[in-house]
């Protein structure tokens, strides 16, 4: 299989592929990791005429902490997310998650920012970036910066608030507060490794009290959501097994699920409650600690 | 483009069209064919090169990507005509049926051993998943990994 032809640049400095992407437009296609554009270029189902390249941006890829938030450089590789103990220490569900996308080849080149940026509604990200309530910063060919909510960037499937003329530069994610346990639980599609269904649960607990509850699903709509009736009929309530049995029921409500040859609607709604469930246990289980 | 690529340690400058995969490159403009091209998809692992030290999947970047830097293929392994532990290994263990998978079995497991030098055996199951077998049900592949992690810590 080959791609396409297409114009090769490989610009050191995100200034310089802001200057390409301005130059070349909608006929450019910025390319991060490549796990997932370049088995799309080479079905020619994305034939773009020019690729900006930006793994030689070392700008781009770094992990670090920035008041009360940790910083991640859209470069950084899932293999990075995986190990940093940064992250595993202020927002420990990003290492796990990381470590669930594709195999170890994929994660030594994929992304963060480029998974974000190709919005697949089955990868593993969203999830959990929707659950930390994450924030997408993004700048445009004229320099001009913005950041989005992670609830607005995610549009529809493969669709994201990011505009042609914009780069992702860096993902933010919130430290956790104190007493807080998290789990990404997923169910996958095993020779591709995408998720038929993931949930990431943060759960933050005051004695045995949910104080505050996020539930972020991913592979079971055209785009991953918060799975907001969860997380209502669990706010402020005292824990017990039975209320997170009864409040998961509502994991899939409102959302018409995807269906294709791997599972159907209603199996993939049947995952999103189960995940929820076992995701909301662990996450509590390790609040607790 | 022109490219200047070091692999296993000699430096090869070439013209390619942009694109070029790295897989082909290697196979078809430098004759390294011990890299084999399995599902082209970016699922089976068979192409797994090192790339600056870690296992990437050559059929999924191009090879104007690698401009300047430092690949290793399965030709590069062996030092003054001594099998690498883990080829020892696949060869101790019978790890292989059709070899077909063993070049980038071998470099997945190269990756592994210098990250972890003492996997356990869901630890070596967890690092090839992104490598297919279709011969041996993978258990002796594990073995031939455990028998390199004990040979490359001196054990034996």
């Amino acid at each position: 299989m080959f791609p396409a032809p297409f114009e090769y640049y490989a610009p050191k400095t995100l200034q310089e592929a802001l200057s390409l992407l301005a130059q070349h437009g909608e006929n450019a296609k910025v390319l991060a990791g490549g796990q997932s554009l370049v088995p799309l270029m080479k079905l020619r189902l994305s034939t773009p005429a020019v690729i900006i390249d930006l793994n030689g941006i070392a700008e781009l890829r770094y992990i670090r902490e920035e008041g009360n938030y940790v910083a991640i450089g859209a470069m950084a590789r899932h293999y990075d997310l995986e190990t940093s103990d940064l992250l595993k220490r202020l927002c420990p569900i990003l290492p796990e998650c990381a470590s669930h996308i594709g195999d170890v080849q994929v994660r030594n080149r994929g992304t963060i920012g480029g998974s974000l940026a190709h919005a697949d509604p089955a990868a593993d990200y969203p999830a959990a970036v929707l659950a930390c309530e994450g924030e997408i910063k993004v700048v445009d060919t004229d320099g001009k910066e913005r950041v989005i909510k992670a609830t607005d960037f995610f549009v529809d499937l493969f669709t994201t608030a990011l505009q042609p003329n914009e780069i992702i530069t860096e993902i933010r994610i919130p430290a956790f507060a104190p007493k807080t346990g998290s789990a990404y639980l997923k169910m996958e599609q095993l020779a591709s490794g995408y998720a038929l269904c993931g949930v990431a649960a943060i759960v933050s607990l005051d004695d045995s009290v949910i104080q505050d509850v996020r539930v972020g699903i991913t592979g079971v709509a055209p785009k991953a959501y918060r799975a907001t009736g969860v997380e209502n009929a669990l706010k402020g309530q005292a824990f017990n097994p039975k209320t997170i049995e009864q409040a998961s029921e509502l994991a899939a409500d409102g959302i018409n699920p995807l269906e294709d040859i791997h599972a159907d609607a209603e199996y993939r709604a049947h995952l999103a409650k189960v995940l929820t469930k076992r995701a909301l246990l662990k996450a509590i289980e390790r609040a607790k600690v | 483009m022109r490219i200047n690529v070091t692999v296993n340690g000699r430096q090869y400058s070439s013209d390619v069209e942009p694109r070029m995969l790295l897989v082909h490159y290697l196979r078809d403009v430098l004759g390294l064919t011990g890299t084999h091209i399995g599902c082209e998809t970016g699922v089976c692992g068979a192409c797994t090169v090192l790339l600056n030290g870690e296992a990437v999947k050559s059929c999924m970047l191009f090879a104007v990507q690698v401009d300047g830097q430092e690949i290793t293929t399965i030709e590069g392994i062996s030092q003054d005509g001594q099998l690498h532990p883990v080829q020892q290994g696949f060869w101790e263990k019978h790890g292989l049926q059709c070899g077909y998978c063993t070049p980038g079995m071998i470099l997945a497991s190269i990756q592994l051993l210098k990250r972890n030098p003492n996997p356990t055996e869901e630890e070596i199951r967890h690092a090839l998943v992104g490598n297919l077998c279709r011969c041996t049900g993978y258990q002796q592949i594990v073995e031939a990994v455990q028998w390199a992690a004990q040979k490359m810590r001196g054990e034996i």
